[in-house]
């Protein structure tokens, strides 16, 4: 991210399966912060991330003052998810100026999503699976993968991790035809918080 | 028979070998007359050996065991996760960089930080 104000750290975390994954990201991008490898997905857990990329902001205090927001630093994807970085990034300076709100508006009330114990089952089938994929066990994986998937339909961090494993592109046709049903099924897909999102 | 435990709540998804002896070991906690207990935190449970599933209900943890690879894993609870989440405290972490040097959440206290998290997939 070309945006490091005064006074701002950013910490950079990708979810991969082997460091070597996230290497050529990394060393393309060049960064001057710290760029950190999570191949378990811990963060997910501990931040209850439903997909990626999520950004949260966090003050001087350690406090979430921002929680789990929709990020990317291009507009890539805003033909999918309808955003632009524009108003988050312009947001983000004002914040760590001191000149703006972490968040305003509605979005103010909202607080950190919080898992359920199904969430958390999903999460242990999802360790369960990854571990045993790691150990090249895959067809062992795979229900567990799958159960994951089942319990937490909204979380497109274990379902697309578990496209990975599977040998599919989670940015692929699959990926795009679960957002699809997704959608269809009346669900938002990745919506953002609403004080910060583009106009539609 | 022996089996693997993959201990989910623990960041570093320990991986460890349990003989159905003292399972909540294998967890991090300790068999007390008390209950169950780790650090200062004791969690009442009923008399007798506990097996794996008791240990994970009385911690409030789920647990998926696969009979068959002969692996289970017990889950964070949720009530773990959300507590700070509930408050808005950023959970702590630490977490290796491409080469190899750790970092911690709670070492930048004092800076506002933006974490983002990705994938290359």
């Amino acid at each position: 991210m070309e945006l490091a104000p005064e006074g701002l750290t950013v910490l950079t975390v990708a979810f991969d399966n082997d460091p070597e994954d996230a290497r050529p990201w990394i060393e393309r991008a060049n960064p001057t912060h710290p760029s950190l490898i999570d191949t378990n997905y811990v963060l997910a857990d501990l931040y209850n991330m439903v997909n990626v990329p999520t950004v949260v902001w966090i003050d001087e205090e350690g406090q979430i003052v921002r929680p789990n927001d929709v990020f990317f630093v291009t507009d890539t994807y805003s033909a999918l998810t309808g955003f632009r970085p524009e108003k988050p990034i312009e947001a983000l300076r004002a914040w760590v100026t001191g000149t703006g709100p972490a968040v305003s508006g509605e979005a103010a009330s909202a607080r950190p999503p919080q898992p359920t114990e199904r969430d958390q089952l999903a999460r242990a089938h999802f360790a369960l699976g990854w571990w045993l994929a790691q150990q090249g066990r895959r067809d062992e994986a795979e229900p567990h993968l799958a159960r994951a998937g089942e319990l937490a339909p909204h979380d497109f961090t274990i379902r697309r991790g578990s496209m990975r494993v599977r040998g599919k592109d989670p940015a692929g046709p699959e990926f795009f035809e679960m957002v699809a049903d997704w959608t269809h099924s009346g669900h938002d897909y990745y919506a953002p918080l609403p004080d910060l999102a583009s106009e539609s | 028979m022996g089996s693997t435990l993959i201990d989910a709540e623990d960041l570093a998804r320990t991986a460890t070998e349990v003989d159905g002896t003292h399972p909540e070991r294998a967890v991090g906690w300790e068999r007390k007359a008390q209950g169950l207990c780790r650090d200062d935190v004791c969690v009442p449970v009923p008399p007798g050996d506990l097996d794996l599933a008791g240990v994970a209900a009385a911690l409030g943890r789920p647990l998926v065991v696969d009979e068959e690879a002969g692996v289970a894993a017990m889950g964070a609870s949720p009530e773990t996760r959300r507590r700070p989440l509930a408050d808005g405290v950023a959970p702590d972490f630490t977490l290796p960089d491409l080469t190899g040097r750790d970092w911690t959440l709670s070492q930048f206290r004092g800076t506002k930080v933006v974490l983002y998290a990705y994938a290359s997939w």
